[in-house]
């Protein structure tokens, strides 16, 4: 399978690998996939007071695609505020990569990293809210 | 050292060009129709078709008159098990092949299903040799074939056949195997392992694409087939169709190269494995060998890279020829059958590579791809979330994944 330019430019040079420290208050991850399904996406934000993720980090394990959809989803997320990164659709990954239909799966999964990431952000805020000087955990 | 290097051997090979140069006046000087018999252009093909059906049958210790010539082996391996199935019908419905086999089998003894005829699918042990005492205890009064690999495709695993073969002569019951990774790689001998018919193709063996060949047992027993081509009545009424004069001619001549070279060969292939894998497992950690340690092709390697996607690393390794067990580089989406049945969880299926060597792999290309393959795999580990998760010591059998 050919892969597009795009893709093989975001393989070679993955914007934002890595990771950020789990356990921070401000820091939400989200996990998706499965090592059976050959895909398994870890996305992180960082985000400041004012709602705005100012950083992110991916790491994952798939294919190409794949590790392309969550490079590219991490470089898109960034700066934007928790609001505007849920708007984010599957299908703008898909048209920014050409990605092939046998590939649709992996801008799905990145979508769902974005989304799982921010959910797990607001459990941890609402959990510190409503236990608001205990411990967090 | 050219770039890229051809590391997929079990895929197909390059003609040698001493089959081509054996080839090249039988598209054009001597391009007599082997059937012709009342002219000497005729009569030079059919010379020429002779002399190739004498190079094909010694490489399995047959007889001339036992090559029947095909497109390939898929065309053998359906004329086996649809010929056999027809033409013994009378005698019974069931038939008996593994869930390794290739699929020109699988789905071969699927349709076969279809027509009425029950099919035993034997599983096959962790290594991925097929256990001959499976094969006898699923043999009833109704059996009719046995179909068994010789070697497998993607592990490369070769299987005990003449075991097998003493099995089924003893309840009477006729043999078939799928020999297109074996010839010339693996010693084949239908009288000593008791093989009533063999598919074979020249393309793995560095003849020419389009050409293959059933071998069918004449004597002791005298094997029969319903063909599944029907016309002139070629090839003792068994597949019916001009000869493929040029491309028989090469198959021949490839036969006769690898039967010559056999012995200096393998051990030369034997070696560069060695050398490509434990170059490899000397210098990663969690590289798992799929197949038999031993009992397996002398150019077959398959490694598993645990936390590494096939279809990412293949990527990395983007001037290197290979193959995967991941279902990224199938339409179809699932990790290799073969892998799944050996029982390697699908994550390390996923995670697969097969490595085929062959006549033209070198030392120097054989330490390229070792030094890649190490590279790359690091840097993709390191972008693993599984590598990671396993570093911080959580047990990936344990976790939650939220498959779709």
């Amino acid at each position: 399978m050919a892969y597009s330019e795009k893709v093989i430019d975001h393989y070679n040079n993955p914007r934002n690998m890595g990771s950020l420290e789990k356990e921070r208050l401000d820091v939400g991850t989200g996990i998706v996939g499965a090592p059976e399904c050959g895909d398994v996406m870890k996305l992180q934000i960082k985000v400041n007071d004012q709602n705005i993720i100012e950083d992110a980090r991916f790491k994952t394990f798939g294919c190409g695609s794949a590790i392309a959809s969550s490079s590219l989803a991490t470089e898109w997320v960034k700066g934007k505020t928790l609001d505007e990164a849920l708007t984010l659709k599957n299908t703008d990954i898909v048209n920014e990569l050409n990605l092939p239909p046998v590939k649709i799966h992996c801008s799905v999964l990145a979508e769902d990293a974005i989304k799982a990431a921010i959910s797990d952000y607001q459990r941890k805020r609402n959990g510190a809210a409503s236990q608001a000087g205990g411990h967090t955990t | 050292m050219k770039l890229p290097i051809y590391m997929d051997y079990h895929a197909t090979t390059p003609v040698d060009p001493r089959v081509v140069e054996a080839m090249l006046p039988y598209f054009t000087e001597y391009f007599g129709n082997a059937a012709s018999r009342n002219h000497p252009f005729g009569w030079k093909a059919e010379e020429a078709v002779e002399t190739a059906r004498q190079q094909i049958a010694r490489i399995i210790n047959a007889d001339a008159k036992e090559i029947i010539f095909t497109s390939g082996a898929t065309e053998s391996d359906n004329l086996a098990l649809k010929g056999v199935a027809d033409m013994y019908r009378e005698k019974g419905n069931h038939l008996i092949t593994a869930v390794t086999e290739h699929k020109a089998i699988l789905d071969s003894a699927k349709r076969l299903e279809k027509w009425g005829f029950e099919v035993t699918y034997l599983p096959v042990r962790a290594d991925g040799i097929v256990d001959p005492a499976d094969v006898e205890k699923a043999i009833t009064e109704k059996t009719i074939l046995v179909s068994i690999m010789l070697a497998n495709n993607e592990i490369g695993t070769i299987n005990p056949l003449a075991e097998i073969g003493a099995i089924t002569r003893k309840h009477d019951v006729l043999l078939h195997t799928d020999a297109v990774q074996g010839i010339g790689k693996a010693p084949v001998d239908v009288e000593a392992m008791n093989i009533d018919l063999l598919s074979m193709t020249a393309h793995k063996i560095y003849g020419p694409k389009g050409i293959g060949a059933l071998y069918v047992r004449r004597r002791k027993p005298r094997v029969r087939l319903t063909p599944i081509i029907d016309g002139g009545g070629h090839e003792r009424g068994m597949r019916s169709g001009t000869l493929n004069v040029p491309g028989i001619v090469g198959f021949g001549k490839a036969c006769e190269l690898c039967q010559q070279e056999f012995e200096v060969e393998t051990a030369r292939l034997r070696r560069l494995s060695a050398r490509l894998r434990d170059g490899i497992l000397s210098q990663l950690d969690d590289v798992h060998l799929n197949g038999h340690a031993e009992k397996r092709l002398p150019n077959n390697t398959n490694l598993s890279f645990a936390y590494v996607e096939g279809e990412s690393l293949l990527m990395g390794l983007s001037d290197v020829a290979l193959s995967s067990g991941s279902a990224c580089t199938s339409a179809s989406l699932e990790p290799s059958y073969v892998l799944k049945a050996l029982g390697v969880g699908e994550d390390l299926a996923h995670s697969s590579i097969r490595f085929g060597l062959g006549r033209f792999s070198t030392e120097e290309e054989v330490d390229y791809v070792i030094e890649k393959v190490v590279y790359h795999v690091n840097r993709l580990r390191e972008m693993s979330p599984l590598y990671e998760m396993v570093k911080e010591g959580i047990d990936l059998k344990s976790v939650q994944w939220t498959a779709r």
